[in-house]
Parts: C-alpha cells; structure tokens; sequence
C-alpha cells in the first residue's frame, strides 16, 4: 500500500495546471480530492510520474447561483455541497446525495469534479448530473469546450475528456419540485448497490417532465429516457411504476461482485427506483 | 495512635477492588494518541523489510531473480527460501504440530504467500523493490473447496510423505491433515437411528479473519556484541514466542528478550508465528542493523490468520416431546495450505467438543476432519476460546432445527433440555465437566425482559399480514443459550508445543504501600491494568490506583503463555489473587508482630489486619509494608513480595442468554436490529463497566460476523474481500443498541469466582443474530441457510422460498 514516486505540482491557476498535463502527456494525472486516485496509486494500479494537485486554484472552487443558472467549482468538495445554502434550495437532491457518498472523512476531501472525472460507475455524481441534464465545463491547451453530462461518460474510467483537459466548473439549471436519491449499499463507506435519481415535474395532477438516472448497474451511469417517459402524463401509480421499472430494467446491465449476482441488482435496482419515484412524486 | 476515620465505607470505595467500576487506566493514553504500538518503536539504523507475495494460489516457482532489486539504491538484501534454508529456517513449525514455509520453497500454497523478503533503508524503497524481484511462476491446479480436496489428484503438500501419519495420527489422503473424533460414535448412532424425532443439518460457519485495527508485525534487533537478540512484536503470547525464537535460532533463552508493546487487538490473529517476524530476526541477525516489518491491511487480510471455515453436518434426536436424546456431527475443518491453527496440542479441532452447548445430552459423538486446500493457513480462536464458536454456533442452529421439526417453541425446546442447576458439577457426554451454572434462571430472565410472549404474537400478526401483502418486512426473533469453556487449561491436558498453559503473577509490594504486579498475560485492550489491580486491591487492601500492572515484557514478566481463549482472567487473574494471599499472610505474620498478638487474633478487614474484638488496634497494609522493609521482626524475612504460578484445575464455562429481535426486509434484503439483549454469567464481576465494554465489542464483531464479514476466494483461490471496502468491520451507523444484563453463578474452583467474559458476546452473539435471520424465515420453511447474512444472501433465500411473487 505504497505508491511509487512521483513528483508533485501545485500550480495555481488552470492554464498553468494545462500545461503541465499538456507537458507530462499521459504520465500526468490531477489530483483533486485524491480519495479515488490515491487508493489506486496505493495499490500500484495507476502509475502517476507527475501528480497536478488542483486545491490552489481559485477559479475551480465555490457555488453560484446566478439567473436561473448553478454552477459549481469541480473543486467544491462534497462537504460543501452538503453545507451550501444556495444548493440546498435550488438542488436539494445534491444534498440528498452527497449525504450519502461515503462518510463524512471522505466527504471533507472528494471532490464534486473528481467524482464525475473519475468515470468510475460506482460514483454516484455521474448519474445525479445525467439526472440534472448539467453541463460539464473543460478547459485544455485548445481553450474551453463544454459537454453534456448526458454525454460524457463512456465506459468504466472513459470519458469524453481528453487527458490534458480539465474539469474545471458543472452547470445545470434548478430542479424540479419532486425529487428523490435513493441508494442501498452494504455499509458506511461502500459504494452503491444499486442507486436511483429521478425528477418529477407535476404538471396538473400528472407527472409532467420525468428524468431517471441510475448509478453502479452499469459500466457507466445509465439516463433512462424510457424510464422517465413512462412516467410523464401519469399520476406515477402502480402500473407507471412498473412501466417506468420495466423501462430501466431494459437499459441497465449490472455485472455480479461482491455486492451480489446479477439477478439480485436487477431486483433491488427496481425496488430502489420505485421507492425513488414515490419520494419524488410525494414532493412533486 | 490509630485513626478511626475513614469509615469502613470509605476505606473500600478507596479500594476500587472487585466489583468496582473503576475507569481504565490504559484509556488516558489510547485517547491522547499516546500508546506505544510496535510501529512506534524507532531505533537508529533501523531497516525496513517488505515481502514479494504470490499472486497466485497455486504455482511452482521456477526461479526468482533478484539482480534488479539489489541493484535499486538503499536496497541491504533480498532474502529468499535459499537463503533461509543454510539456517534450516525457510521452514518453520506451526502450533498445531505442521510446519510451514517461512520464504516459498519450491511452490506457493496460497495467494499472498511470502515469496521473498527485501530488507531496505526505508520503507518506500522496500516497496519499490519488492515490484523489482522477477519471480517465474508456473501455475498449477487450484483447489479452494475442502470437499474437493479430498477427491482430488493433486497434491498440494509435496513435502509431506505419502501415507506417513500427521501429528494427529493416520492421514487418509494427501490432502487430509487429521481425523479427530471424542465420543461414542456407535452408541450415538445406535440412538440416532432408533429416534423418534431425527433433525440432520449442514451447518457452514464461514471464512472470516480477527482483523485487528493493529496488524501484525515485529522490528527485531540483533546486538552482536552482546549476542542478545530484542524483539518487539504484536506477540499475544510473548514468552512462548521467546522460546520458539530461542528453539529456532539457537540463541540461548536469557540472549533472547521479547517485548510485546501496547497492542491494538489481537482477538487471536496474533497467538501464531508467521514469516515476517522469523525474516525480520534473521535480517537483523544477517545485517547487524535492527529491522522492522509492519503489515498492510491487505498483507493482513490476505495471509495472517483467519478463522473459522468450518463445515459441520449435524444430526440431533430427541423424543416426541423434545428430550434430547443424542447428537452426532462430523466437521469437514478446511485449514489452508498448512496447519497452523493455535489450539492446545491434544485438541486438533481446539474444544469443539463442548458442542453439546447447555443441554443435558446422554449420547454425542464429533468426528473432525482436516484438510488442507489453497487458502492461508490458521484457523484461529476469533475471540473466542479454540473453536467455540464453531461449537456453539452449530448446536443453536441445530436446536432451531429440531425445533422445527418437532413443530415446537426453540425457547421452550431449550428450556427443557438445559442442564439443572443442581446437575452441576455436570460431566457432558463429550468429556468436559462443566463447573457451575444455572440456566434455567438466566433463560427465565432473559425471555422476560424482552416479553418474550409478546414478541411472538407479535411475528405471528407481522406474518399474517404479510401474507396479506400488507408489509414487505419479516419479524425475526433470535435466540441463543450458549455455554463457553475457557481458561485454557489444566497442564494435564492443555499445552502449546509442549508448554502447559498455566500462567503467573509477581508482585511487589514498595515500602509505602503501592505495588507493582507483572503476569505471564498481555493485554490488547481487554484492560488488564485496570482489572487485574482491582483483584489485587481486594486481596491486599493496597488501592488499585496505588498498583501497576506491567505485562509482555519477557525480561521482566513471569513466565505465563498469554492473552487468548479468554485465558487471562481464569488463569493469571487466579494467579494474580493466589500471589496477593501469599502477601496477605506473610502480612499477617507482620501484624501479629507489630501488634503483638498472636496471628489468629487477627481478623482482615478491607485494607488491614484488627485484633479480633478490639476495632481500635489494627496495622493497615501501608504500615505493615513500611515494617516489613525496615524492621527486623524475628523469623521474618525482609520485604514484601509474592509470585504464583497457576495452573488451574478445570476450565470455567461462562454462559450466557441473548435475544436478537430483527427485522428483514424480503426485496431489498436489508436488516435492521431493532434490539439486543446480552445476559452474561461470568462468574464473580471484577468491573461491571469493563465486562459492558467487552460485551459490546464482542456483540459488534459478531454481528459483522454473522450479517457480512468474509474471507471469500474466487475458483482460482484469488482473494475477493482482501481490502476494508469488502470485508465488513462495522462502525457506528451498522452497530446497534445493545442491553446487558447479568446473572452471576462464580466458578466453585477459580480462588474469586471468576470465568472471563472478553470473548463471550462473539461466541453467543453470531448464532442469536443469525438464528434471528433464520427465524423471520421460520414460518416459510426455512431450515439453514448459510452466514455471512448480507443483503444478497438474505434476498437469495427470499427468492428462493418464493417470496418475490
Ligand atoms: C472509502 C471510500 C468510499 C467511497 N464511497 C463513495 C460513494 O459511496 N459514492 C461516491 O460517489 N464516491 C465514493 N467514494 C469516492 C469519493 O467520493 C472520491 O473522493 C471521488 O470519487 C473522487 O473525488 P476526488 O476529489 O477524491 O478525486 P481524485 O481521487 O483526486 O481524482 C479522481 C480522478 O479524477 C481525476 N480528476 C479529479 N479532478 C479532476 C478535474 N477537475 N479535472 C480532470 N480530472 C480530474 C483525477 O486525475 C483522477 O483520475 C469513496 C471513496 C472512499 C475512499
């Protein structure tokens, strides 16, 4: 459980910490909260000759709430999207969340940025930005590019961003009034079992907008637009909860581990989704 | 003239002697990150080992290549088996009379095998260098399954010879260890067969590991000029590993001094001898230059002890009313790829043989075979005494079973087959004389605190109205009466490579009337320094805060062979009382002499000797040991100093009643435990506040246990729970409330009535949380399903009972 050496860099700004990746090529890597790269560099399975630490940066940290738009420095550690005043009335599924992620020791140092960057599918961000339909902000030696989270991920530890590019900011618009994080694991600190975002707009007495995203049943996270459509026009009852399940259960692909054998994710995946659709619509 | 004051009252709270619960000593500096843990130890010049490990289960090794790593600058050595061998120590023995590889010799049995050992100026080059050794592996078959084992073509232990007996007598195939059995197997089956009521079982008590906070580790240091050899280690057992060290060196005995420092937890995975503290020695010996070695937490999950794996196919009678009549069980005892379990030497199988729990059985017959397959070798006591777990484990899930098959109350099942209080002295068909108990009032008070009536009704309504698809959740009550047998052991009987298992208390008295006592024990945060005073200060009226406790330093300690199998209480904690009667009269003969009278005309009173019917005249202890220094009193010797080596003349059998009331939810396969409640009969209390603190440790450590905490190998014998994301250590969102309570029934033969309770709460609480999984189940005709119990286990048996519609 002892990394191999590597040297340190600090810079303070985001074209500096650029061009350092830009530099190092692929013997680089940022280091944000370190709480999902340090473990890997601990068991030797990511050799890192050069480690860009970010925690200097101005510009990638703090949450704003500014006409009709959030935005979040990638660098805001869980902690603070659990604190933040701003988000817990515009997004208060992000506190939701967060409050889940691990425990508190780890919440103090992982990163909103490094918990999406990371591409890791356990992570539960990824699938609550699918969920948010946020927009991911990156800046590499080419300038600024933004892409969709909805887009973003790619397979297990692959996304659209380049290795040079950072990840310096997330936006997204505020929420609908229902909303629900459900998530089972096993124990503090474990990832999840199976874990479910949904959005609900009430639109009348019926279920207007619907969005459903899905964490760690996939190699990445899963936007089930079937899964919400289901649910829009209805008044989220027994038999649109099954569609809206039947839905998800169509475009998740859950691999057996430790957590359990496939079948059993399916099951809880549903269970966990219908118990998210009910809070939501509760709220909705 | 004497002072009258304090009162009686007061001058025995002052004492803080039995009883008491007297605040731990030892907390002011674990809380204040002052304790002094192996890996504090730093001394100059010190090295730093590391071992290349075998990434596979199964391999030869064809060769290993260690130019590129000697080649890395602050790189001393890199030792291999071929090193090792000039010393004849690229074996070793094992406790359980096997031997095991110290530096893989010709083939690695397991994955996290030690492979080879670098030796480096730090700790991170170390690392660095063990990436560099090339190791050529060939794979060979991999057999995790002990039933596998048994069938299969493949040897795994080329070292042994074909059809020569093993320690424990005839091996009937390469991959068996032993067959031990006790009992009368033909009249058991004879009983069996001609049952009225006949319960048969495969209880599987899983994989698991001890998994102390504090891994293992040593920093050995050779002085040459001297030719002294000090060790500092996570040692439960210091002594015995000063005379292991000095048996496998040859270096003399009073050349070698073993220092076992604060340790945190051992829970027996620190009792064996593994590799890293023989390499560490030989290093130092090699380097002249002291050399540590700490573990990682994955070196520790994957290759120290574990324990458990026991697979035990039971089958209990009884008559149409529920008389037990005969109990028959055969262990399939998987122990890895060498036997190194830590039990006493006759008990291959430790005391499994108390499996007939707290029940009254005429006929009982156990037959244990040992196999060895590719996973790490130990088989450790997991806080429990040699394999009671195991025992106690099996026969509650066998009463559950039977229960069911008499379609009766297990409360009541149990009730009817306890051991009577007036049966004690009990001799149990298996061999053991329990020495006291009295069940019945225990289980009584138990059942009536949680209105054990009420439960059931209750799960009757929650089942129904599941049935109604009304909830989703199943009730599940779990009850357990277990009896444990610690105290290991009687000299006659109990011995660890040769060495009988009594144990020791020195004390000294200062001429001012404090103390400081050492034993043959070592604390690893049961609290010996807190307790260990107290009996002290109730058998020598010195107060236990004016009395040090030293323990785990061989130079300075009284032989003793350890802390484990909740041994200290029974065996040094006796020794500890038998050494403070030794002060106590040799003070009375002080007293006598001082006061005048003869001493039968004295009488103890707390902390001083009275003239008996002149209260006023009296000598406290303070002023007899200031006289027994610094006045000649004829026929005396000077000073005031007593040692006791004890060897106890039975086991104790603590025991104890637990209710786990669970609820469970059929989709999900969560739980949630809506109450504990822990009856212990511990014998005589000695600090209800340590015995509480105990109890619920060892509750939580049985609840990972039972609810998620595994060693789990894949069909290639990988490791899948090596690191603390898998395996389950629970913290205080999973931990939950528990209720303690007690009974207290003293041991007839222990000089204050003490049993030990430290490993308790594990042995009782792993069947009361999975007999209440089982339980929820009951009504649907579950019968066993196996532990750890998490969320998808729980879920596979709903499935597979057809509860998901
Ligand atoms: C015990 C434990 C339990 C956990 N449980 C959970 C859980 O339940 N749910 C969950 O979601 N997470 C969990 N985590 C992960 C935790 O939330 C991580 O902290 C998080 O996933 C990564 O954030 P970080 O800031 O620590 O990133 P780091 O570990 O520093 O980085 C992760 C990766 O992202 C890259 N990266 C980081 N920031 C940027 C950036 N701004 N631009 C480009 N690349 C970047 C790094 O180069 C690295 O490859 C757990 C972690 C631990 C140790």
């Amino acid at each position: 459980m002892i990394p191999p050496a590597f040297e340190y860099h600090r810079p303070q700004d985001v074209a500096s910490a650029v061009q350092i990746l830009a530099e190092q090529g692929d013997e680089a890597r940022c280091l944000a909260g370190g709480h999902s790269l340090i473990p890997m560099m601990k068991l030797r399975m990511a050799a890192v000759e050069h480690l860009v630490d970010l925690q200097d940066i101005a510009e990638m940290q703090g949450i704003t709430t500014e006409s009709g738009t959030i935005r979040i420095g990638a660098m805001v550690t869980q902690h603070e999207l659990i604190t933040s005043d701003a988000l817990a009335s515009a997004a208060p599924i992000i506190r939701e969340a967060a409050l889940q992620i691990a425990d508190p020791q780890v919440r103090y140092m992982g990163t909103v940025g490094g918990n999406v960057a990371n591409g890791d599918p356990g992570n539960d961000m990824p699938g609550l930005m699918q969920a948010l339909d946020a927009t991911f902000h990156l800046h590499g030696p080419d300038g600024a590019r933004d892409v969709a989270a909805r887009e973003f991920f790619e397979a297990a530890y692959m996304t659209a961003r380049e290795d040079e590019e950072i990840l310096t900011a997330i936006t997204f618009a505020p929420h609908a009034k229902g909303y629900a994080y459900e998530k089972q694991k096993r124990k503090i600190g474990d990832y999840a079992t199976a874990a479910a975002a949904v959005l609900i707009e009430k639109d009348g007495m019926v279920a207007g907008n619907a969005t459903v995203a899905m964490t760690n049943l996939s190699d990445t996270p899963v936007f089930s637009e079937a899964a919400g459509a289901a649910l829009t026009g209805t008044s989220c009852d027994a038999h649109a909860m099954k569609a809206a399940i039947d839905a998800m259960l169509n475009d998740i692909d859950p691999t057996e581990d430790n957590r359990g054998p496939v079948e059993f994710k399916r099951h809880v995946a549903g269970v966990i989704l219908s118990r998210a659709i009910s809070r939501a619509w509760d709220r909705a | 003239m004497n002072d009258m004051s304090p009162t009686r009252e007061e001058r025995v709270e002052k004492l803080k002697g039995l009883g008491s619960s007297r605040k731990r000593v030892e907390d002011a500096r674990f809380t204040q990150g002052k304790g002094n843990y192996v890996d504090d130890v730093k001394l100059p010049g010190m090295l730093h080992g590391d071992f290349v490990r075998s990434p596979y289960a199964h391999a030869r090794v064809k060769s290993i290549n260690i130019d590129a790593a000697m080649a890395l600058p602050g790189v001393i050595a890199v030792l291999t088996a071929k090193d090792l061998e000039p010393l004849s120590l690229h074996w070793m023995p094992t406790l359980a009379g096997d031997k095991q590889m110290v530096l893989a010799d010709g083939k690695v049995l397991f994955q996290g095998q030690e492979v080879a050992f670098v030796v480096a100026e730090d700790r991170y080059i170390a690392a660095d260098a063990c990436e560099l050794v090339e190791v050529d592996y060939e794979e060979l078959p991999v057999i995790v399954d002990p039933f596998e084992a048994l069938e299969s073509d493949t040897v795994l232990r080329e070292d042994l010879e074909a059809g020569a007996d093993g320690a424990h007598g005839p091996r009937k195939h390469h991959n068996h260890i032993f067959l031990w059995e006790e009992g009368e197997k033909e009249a058991t089956e004879q009983v069996i067969d001609s049952a009225e009521v006949v319960a048969e079982e495969m209880v599987y008590y899983h994989r698991t590991h001890p998994c102390p906070l504090e891994t293992c580790g040593s920093v050995a240091s050779m002085d040459k000029v001297n030719g002294k050899l000090t060790l500092w280690g996570t040692f439960q057992a210091p002594h015995v590993v000063r005379t292991v060290a000095s048996l496998l060196s040859g270096i003399e005995e009073h050349n070698i001094r073993v220092i076992s420092p604060d340790i945190g937890g051992g829970f027996g995975n620190k009792v064996g001898v593994y590799p890293g503290y023989v390499c560490s020695i030989v290093a130092s010996i090699v380097t002249g230059q002291p050399v540590k070695w700490i573990e990682d937490r994955m070196d520790n999950l994957m290759a120290t002890a574990f324990a458990r794996d026991y697979w035990m196919k039971g089958k209990i009678s009884a008559t149409k009313e529920g008389k037990i009549t005969g109990l028959h069980c055969h262990v399939t005892a998987d122990h890895g790829a060498f036997d190194a379990c830590a039990d006493p030497t006759k008990f291959p199988a430790g005391f499994f043989h108390i499996c007939t729990g707290s029940y009254d059985i005429p006929v009982a017959y156990v037959g244990v075979d040992g196999v060895y397959t590719n996973k790490a070798p130990g088989g450790v006591a997991y806080r429990c005494s040699f394999r009671v777990t195991e025992a106690a484990y099996f026969i509650e899930r066998m009463i559950e079973v039977l229960a069911m098959e008499l379609n009766m109350d297990a409360a009541e099942l149990r009730r009817i087959n306890f051991i009577k209080k007036d049966q004690f002295p009990y001799q149990s068909a298996l061999g053991w004389e329990f020495d006291s108990g009295d069940y019945h009032t225990a289980w009584d008070k138990a059942l009536d605190a949680v209105d054990y009536a009420g439960l059931r009704k209750e799960q009757e309504e929650r089942v129904a109205a599941f049935k109604r698809g009304e909830t989703r959740k199943l009730l599940g009550i779990g009850l357990t009466h277990f009896t444990e047998i610690v105290g290991a052991g009687p000299v006659k009987n109990c011995d660890i490579l040769g060495m009988g298992m009594f144990d020791s208390c020195e004390i000294r008295i200062h001429p001012t009337g404090s103390a400081v006592a050492r034993l043959g024990t070592i604390s690893q945060g049961q609290g010996h320094a807190t307790t260990f005073a107290q009996i002290l200060a109730s058998e020598t009226g010195i107060p236990a805060d004016s009395i040090t406790i030293e323990e785990g330093d061989t130079d300075t300690a009284p032989y003793g062979l350890g802390t484990y199998g909740s041994r200290s209480t029974p065996v040094a904690g006796a020794a500890t009382a038998m050494a403070g009667r030794k002060i106590r009269a040799k003070a009375q003969m002080i007293a006598a002499y001082l006061l005048e009278v003869h001493d039968n005309d004295l009488e103890w009173d707390v902390d001083r000797f009275v003239v008996k019917g002149a209260p006023e005249r009296f000598k406290t202890m303070a002023e007899i040991a200031y006289a027994a220094y610094n006045q000649a009193i004829p026929g005396v010797e000077p000073g005031l100093e007593a040692v006791s080596y004890y060897d106890p003349p039975n086991m104790t059998y603590p025991f104890g009643a637990y209710v786990c009331v669970m609820e469970i939810d059929v989709d999900t396969g969560e739980h949630e435990i809506r109450q504990f409640y822990a009856l212990d009969d511990c014998g005589t209390r000695i600090n209800p506040m340590v015995i509480e603190g105990q109890v619920h440790g060892g509750l939580t450590e049985a609840l990972a246990i039972a609810m998620g905490q595994e060693i789990a190998y894949d069909k290639l014998g990988n490791v899948k729970t090596g690191t603390l994301m898998d395996f389950f250590l629970p913290t205080a969102w999973e931990t939950p409330n528990y209720t303690t309570d007690f009974t207290e029934t003293p041991s007839p033969h222990h000089p204050i009535g003490a049993k030990g309770v430290g490993e308790s709460p594990n042995v009782g609480g792993v069947p009361a949380f999975s007999n209440a999984v089982h339980d929820a189940f009951r009504a649907f005709g579950l019968r066993q399903s196996h532990m750890p119990h998490d969320h998808w286990r729980i879920w596979k048996t709903a499935n597979d009972l057809g509860l998901h519609g």
